[in-house]
């Protein structure tokens, strides 16, 4: 497993976990009408070049004054110079950081979390599903896949947005879906006129698919209601529940499984995850209000 | 841990050691008598122990009571346990300051104060359990250094509790009555004399210079009675066997709704618990915007915002809250930490305001069988089998 | 609650006074260590309690003391809206209706004949109300009065455009922290406190006092677990639970209709 082990090699600071170190906005891509790609850069060089993360980690973003929230790293593996942090402004830092400008400062902790386990599943077809903001933990997967896409069988990317509008990442996903390593389904639930793909939930492109259960692994990440009824679908396909992995959100304070906020059952999704196998939290999976 | 040797001191003795931890620049936090219960604070002497009072404890109710016999230990605790001292309800992360606005840097400081070397007087069997759990759940240096050096440093006065209270249920837990792990020195009190026994280097080190002498064999007799008796007479029992496999089964019980009824959520039982760590920070700027601070506080699984995720709770009923709680507690503990989060000490049931009672509520789960493994949804039972 | 957009450079202060007592436009002359901080920041330009001279709006930050009881009172707050890009109430008589708003209960007519000579001579609205009853409030400071900690805390969010920190759960969290034992298990004492907001810093309970509920109903108030065991366990009457429901925030939801409950003898 490629995750991160021990919370001891959180890189950006090795001996203080709970304090954030600086970095610079470096670049803003307008997503959609309230979502922003922000590449941050950290100032010091000597943490910039030791920083590693994995696909799936995240980081907790503080905000001067404002406070944290945890934002998933969008950005290639591959590289440290910049980090991307695709963050949807709905709540008061990510509000705060919508006001934020190329050059302003931010506070960075992590990477965070155990990501993607993409090394348990070289040789298999792999289907990535998303919804909604759930593609920026998902990107950084996709490059890493696409960067040994030999070691793996079918890649299929699903992606549900709201509308057409709403989709993130709009001129990598024409490149993926021009340059033809992976499948990629989009649909909408929302169309307008230029919109020629399907209309509907991310669910219904799963009936579409023809998917090989017993060698494909599932990599899920989008709302809640959308992850339990992909996770069910998939389950009623037989893909192996130890194969169909799903990111969650949660409420987070601290990101090392100290606060006991994102608890999940028995799980802190925060150290646990984000990532979770089916198999590891079926005993709460789809319950309300665990 | 039988064969350790009993000793016996007389009772001002225990001035002495106080005074040579005092000499050793350790700060001594121990029982009194404040605001009507016994409460951990500092100490100098003797005298300040609430020396002839005992405490009756029940769900929602606390009383202390002059006892016939003046006994230093005579009661078993109050609301609060070590936990104040270890992990305080309120420290500062780091602070942060600029001279301008958004796009000039920030320094962020961490600057945290060392704890003082706390000795820490009347400890008992299931407090020791529980910051042992603590150990576990935040000892690590990163997580929180300023607990494993306050950790680190402790002296552990030690006291086998002779008398539990009416919400007691150590022997349940096995965490208790008698103290026999994680101990500098353990007194027990034999009438006017104490019992001693010694527990570590340190511990060792100080009783050399008390006078002392070897317990007789009548007075370890006593001494092994009196924790027997002590151990028959828990206020409480809590069946473990099979607990945390009972309360998985129980998630979608409707018991909760019947706890809930009665529940305030007001979180004094996470509050007042020795082993609940949560918390939550706060971030906060002074009037110029140029300084910003974040605080850590004790947080309660019973507040909305404890699960607050994009506009709503993800536990919005107190039922939710209050099976987070204690499934937490007695099940998923085990999971995360391999032990149970409760030691027995029964505070949670007497500081209740209404006298919710864990151990009655377990064992209300036995009485109603769980319902049906789990129900399926729409979904699972259109799965061809 | 949104937070709002950004205010001028050094923005501008009005303080509001409806029907109240004053006690906590005090609270913020009583600010003693902030306050020359405070005026550096923003400008104070209309604050009667404080200041002769009153500048006229736009402002940019209103607080509002004071329920609305009278027909000038309920102009004057819609000019204070349009006036506020952001308009906070601070007090339960701003936010709850106060103590005032108990002669909701009761007959107005019958008060003003008995009081006033030329009882014609009054306006009066038949309620006395919290201020959100009339225009939309964008923060709210509970208490009797308010506590000056959250008073900085709202000013401060404000000029850093952060959310405040105000927290809606029970004052036993915040009596806890403070290590003050429960005084409904140690003594026995009724205590509003687990169906109390916090952020007073546990004042009551500090003195050996049973919470009397000036913060107003916490996020989700359990009334009627309270209320049973007060009954049952606590020898409090049904009318003693409507009058401790009935202070300062009775006027204020869920306080209001458990203790019409109450009152009906319905258990809530």
């Amino acid at each position: 497993m490629i995750a991160v082990q021990d919370r001891a090699s959180v890189v950006c600071h090795d001996s203080r976990p709970m304090v954030p170190v600086t970095a610079t906005i470096v670049d803003i891509q307008e997503e959609s009408s309230n979502t922003r790609t922000y590449m941050l850069q950290i100032d010091d060089p000597a943490m910039r070049s030791a920083y590693r993360f994995e696909p799936g980690q995240f980081n907790m973003v503080y905000v001067f004054g404002v406070g944290e929230a945890a934002i998933s790293i969008s950005s290639d593996p591959a590289h440290n110079e910049y980090l991307a942090h695709t963050i949807r402004h709905v709540g008061s830092v990510t509000r705060a950081i919508a006001r934020m400008k190329v050059g302003d400062k931010l506070g960075l902790r992590g990477p965070f979390g155990h990501g993607w386990p993409i090394s348990r599943c070289s040789g298999r077809d792999i289907l990535m599903v998303a919804g909604g903001i759930g593609l920026a933990p998902i990107r950084p997967l996709i490059y890493a896949i696409l960067a040994n896409r030999g070691q793996f069988g079918r890649v299929v990317l699903m992606y549900g947005g709201r509308s057409p509008s709403d989709l993130l990442y709009q001129k990598e996903l024409a490149a993926w879906r021009d340059d033809g390593q992976m499948d990629l389904l989009v649909s909408v639930d929302y169309s307008i006129a230029q919109w020629d793909g399907p209309v509907g939930v991310v669910t219904d492109l799963i009936k579409r698919l023809r998917i090989r259960p017993d060698r494909t692994s599932v990599m899920v990440c989008g709302p809640r209601m959308m992850n339990r009824h992909v996770t069910w679908q998939l389950l009623r396909l037989r893909v192996a529940p130890d194969q169909l992995f799903i990111s969650l959100e949660r409420n987070m304070r601290c990101g090392v499984g100290r606060c006991g906020h994102c608890q999940y059952g028995p799980k802190f999704v925060c150290k646990d995850g984000p990532v979770f196998s089916y198999e590891s939290i079926r005993e709460v999976f789809g319950k309300e209000e665990i | 841990m039988d064969k350790l040797p009993l000793h016996i001191v007389r009772r001002p003795e225990l001035d002495r050691v106080f005074g040579l931890l005092r000499d050793n620049a350790y700060t001594l936090i121990g029982p009194t008598r404040r605001d009507g219960v016994i409460q951990y604070s500092e100490i100098r002497s003797l005298a300040d122990l609430p020396i002839g009072y005992s405490d009756r404890q029940a769900p929602g109710s606390y009383e202390l009571v002059k006892s016939e016999t003046p006994r230093c230990f005579g009661f078993v605790h109050g609301a609060d346990s070590w936990k104040r001292f270890l992990f305080p309800p309120k420290r500062r992360v780091f602070g942060a300051s600029r001279q301008a606005g958004p796009k000039t840097p920030f320094d962020i400081d961490d600057l945290r104060s060392p704890p003082p070397a706390y000795a820490f007087v009347g400890v008992r069997a299931c407090e020791i359990a529980a910051i042992g759990i603590l150990d576990k759940v935040i000892g690590s240096e990163l997580l929180d250094p300023f607990y494993r050096q306050a950790r680190d440093k402790m002296f552990v006065l030690a006291v086998n509790c002779i008398e539990p209270g009416g919400t007691c249920f150590c022997v349940s837990m096995n965490t208790g009555p008698r103290v026999t792990r994680s101990f500098d020195l353990c007194l027990t009190e034999l009438g006017e004399e104490f019992g001693v026994e010694v527990g570590s280097e340190r511990g060792a080190a100080l009783f050399k210079q008390l006078t002392s002498r070897p317990a007789t064999a009548a007075e370890k007799e006593l001494f092994r009675l009196l924790l027997e008796r002590a151990s028959e007479r828990m206020g409480r029992h809590l069946e473990t066997e099979g607990l945390p496999e009972l309360l998985r089964k129980s998630i979608e019980s409707p018991r909760w709704q019947t706890i809930a009824s009665r529940c305030l959520a007001c979180g004094n039982c996470t509050m007042v618990c020795p082993t609940c760590f949560c918390y939550n920070v706060v971030d906060s700027t002074d009037l110029k915007c140029r300084k910003a601070e974040r605080w850590r506080y004790w947080d309660s699984c019973f507040t909305l915002e404890f699960s607050y995720l994009g506009a709503t709770s993800v536990r919005y009923e107190i039922s939710s809250r209050y099976r987070q709680w204690m499934t937490h507690k007695l099940a998923w503990w085990h999971d995360q930490f391999g032990t149970s989060g409760c030691v027995g000490c029964g505070r949670c049931i007497t500081w209740c305001p209404v006298g919710i009672d864990i151990t009655a509520e377990a064992a209300g789960f036995r009485e109603t069988a769980p319902p049906r493994a789990v129900p399926l949804t729409p979904q699972q039972q259109a799965m061809p089998s | 609650m949104n937070i709002p957009g950004p205010l001028s450079q050094k923005p501008r202060l009005a303080v509001y006074k409806f029907s109240s007592c004053d006690g906590c436009q005090l609270q913020i002359l009583e600010l003693e260590d902030e306050l020359l901080e405070l005026a550096g920041e923003i400008e104070i330009a209309y604050f009667l309690e404080a200041r002769r001279q009153a500048l006229p709006g736009p402002y940019d930050i209103g607080l509002v003391e004071g329920s609305i009881s009278t027909p000038a009172e309920e102009r004057l707050i819609r000019q204070a809206r349009k006036d506020c890009k952001v308009l906070v109430s601070i007090g339960a008589c701003a936010t709850a209706g106060g103590i005032q708003a108990l002669r909701n209960w009761a007959d107005i007519d019958a008060y003003k004949k008995r009081i006033y000579p030329r009882p014609e001579w009054i306006a009066t609205l038949d309620v006395a109300s919290p201020i959100a009853g009339y225009v939309y409030i964008d923060f709210e400071l509970r208490g009797c009065p308010v506590n000056k900690r959250q008073l900085v805390e709202v000013l401060s969010a404000l000029l850093a455009q952060r959310r405040p920190h105000l927290p809606t759960y029970s004052l036993c969290i915040e009596c806890k922290r403070a290590g003050i034992p429960c005084v409904m298990v140690a003594r026995k004492t009724p205590c509003l406190g687990p169906i109390t907001q916090a952020g007073c810093g546990a004042l009551c309970p500090k003195f050996n006092r049973g919470c009397y509920g000036c913060f107003g109903p916490a996020e989700t108030p359990n009334i009627a677990a309270l209320g049973r065991f007060f009954q049952e366990e606590r020898n409090v009457s049904r009318p003693a639970m409507v009058r401790m429901l009935r202070s300062f925030n009775g006027y204020l939801e869920p306080f209001k209709t458990s203790s019409d409950d109450y009152e009906q003898c319905i258990q809530p």
